[in-house]
């Protein structure tokens, strides 16, 4: 009985052992005969810009007229194939000009200097911390990328457009007709939409995968800086210091990545 | 004890179950010996000349949706867009300006099986197919 007993401990010893190893030998295997090139994979672009929290500066102080705005709409009209409808309610809005007292509600009050209430200032996706969009979305249609950019996956949206009731900034639109008949030039790099679905900014992020600023802060000379809000080195980061800056309904507590020095 | 074995209005189910078979099989021998040929894929000169698609031809057959699939979703969503083939060979993930670029003609190459197998993709939806648009 005794010399038993002793023997079965030994065998199952031993054989809890072995089953121990076999993860591990699993892995050596594995990376032995397969290897990882032989695997197909995917990366990011070498020249690709990589942050991790995007964001803007847009100097008012050099956008003085509605003229002023026209180059940056303009491109991005351009290179993103955004439709332009003569009805405003079918309007798509990517990067707009909007006046002081839509673009900052809050701060409007009866004795504003002239220049300031009747000019127009440029107003885009905010690109939030806390986006309202993102949690209202019941198909994760929007979602908030790793480096802070709230893009759209065009594939999922169903059109509820639960997200443009929940942005408090107006940046989204839904398309209520086939905007392709509607695209002056198109850029035959970037797709287009379909009826019925939410379209907006997208922070260039085509743009920054090949190393290439947003096409809005490329033609603003100097007027908008973009960077990495996170890196207190950064330029952006820069300009924020050294400038007094304002946000768009800050109190709402989406935090939104745009500031407006004015 | 009454018979079991007795059919009553025997002529006319019998005639009634003959219609229906006929009906209901109606659709397989009307189409027999009809099936449509398997399209020919014509491929471009530019396609022919790079030999290999993005992965192996068989591969590419019979996975290529799942191959798109995984591009969307990586490219939009984890902001990657460089694929690396099981040979090493990088592209970049996108069907109007990688895939488009060998197979230049949709409509010889993409719609002629998508209509055979009667299946409507809504890539195009979207997805510019830069022949339509000239």
């Amino acid at each position: 009985m005794k010399s038993s007993r002793r023997s079965f401990l030994k065998i199952a010893g031993v054989s809890a052992l072995g089953l121990g190893a076999k993860p591990i030998i699993d892995v050596f295997a594995a990376s032995d005969e397969h290897g990882a090139a032989s695997k197909p994979q995917t990366m990011k672009g070498k020249q690709a810009f990589i942050a991790k929290r995007w964001g803007m500066v847009i100097d008012t102080r050099k956008l003085t007229s509605e003229k002023d705005l026209e180059p940056m709409i303009e491109i991005c009209r351009k290179i993103h194939n955004v439709p332009e409808f003569e009805e405003k309610r079918h309007e798509i809005k990517w990067i707009w000009a909007e006046e002081f007292k839509h673009t900052f509600p809050t701060q409007e009050h009866a004795f504003l200097d002239e220049k300031v209430e009747h000019s127009s200032f440029l107003t885009l996706c905010n690109h939030c911390e806390k986006p309202a969009c993102v949690r209202a979305c019941p198909t994760k249609a929007t979602f908030k990328r790793q480096d802070g950019i709230v893009i759209m996956d065009f594939h999922r949206c169903i059109g509820c457009r639960f997200c443009m009731a929940a942005c408090p900034y107006g940046s989204r639109s839904f398309n209520f007709r086939d905007p392709r008949p509607f695209i002056k030039e198109i850029n035959l790099k970037f797709p287009t939409r379909m009826k019925g679905v939410v379209e907006k900014c997208n922070f260039c992020a085509e743009r920054l995968a090949v190393g290439q600023p947003p096409a809005c802060v490329e033609v603003s000379d100097g007027a908008m800086i973009y960077g990495d809000l996170d890196n207190p080195n950064s330029e952006i980061r820069d300009v924020l210091r050294s400038n007094f800056t304002i946000r768009r309904k800050p109190a709402l507590g989406a935090g939104p990545s745009v500031f407006y020095i004015v | 004890m009454p018979n079991n074995q007795t059919m009553y209005d025997k002529g006319k189910v019998v005639v009634g179950l003959c219609i229906f078979v006929i009906l209901v099989t109606f659709p397989v021998w009307y189409n027999l010996g009809k099936a449509a040929p398997a399209p020919e894929l014509v491929l471009s000169d530019k396609a022919k000349a790079a030999k290999e698609c993005v992965e192996e031809t068989s591969y590419m057959k019979a996975e290529h949706m799942q191959i798109l699939d995984v591009w969307r979703d990586t490219v939009v969503r984890d902001a990657k867009r460089v694929y690396v083939n099981s040979k090493g060979k990088e592209y970049e993930m996108s069907l109007s300006n990688t895939c488009l670029d060998c197979h230049v003609e949709k409509a010889q190459f993409c719609d002629k099986c998508h209509d055979y197998a009667s299946v409507t993709p809504y890539c195009w939806d979207c997805h510019i197919d830069p022949k339509e648009m000239k």
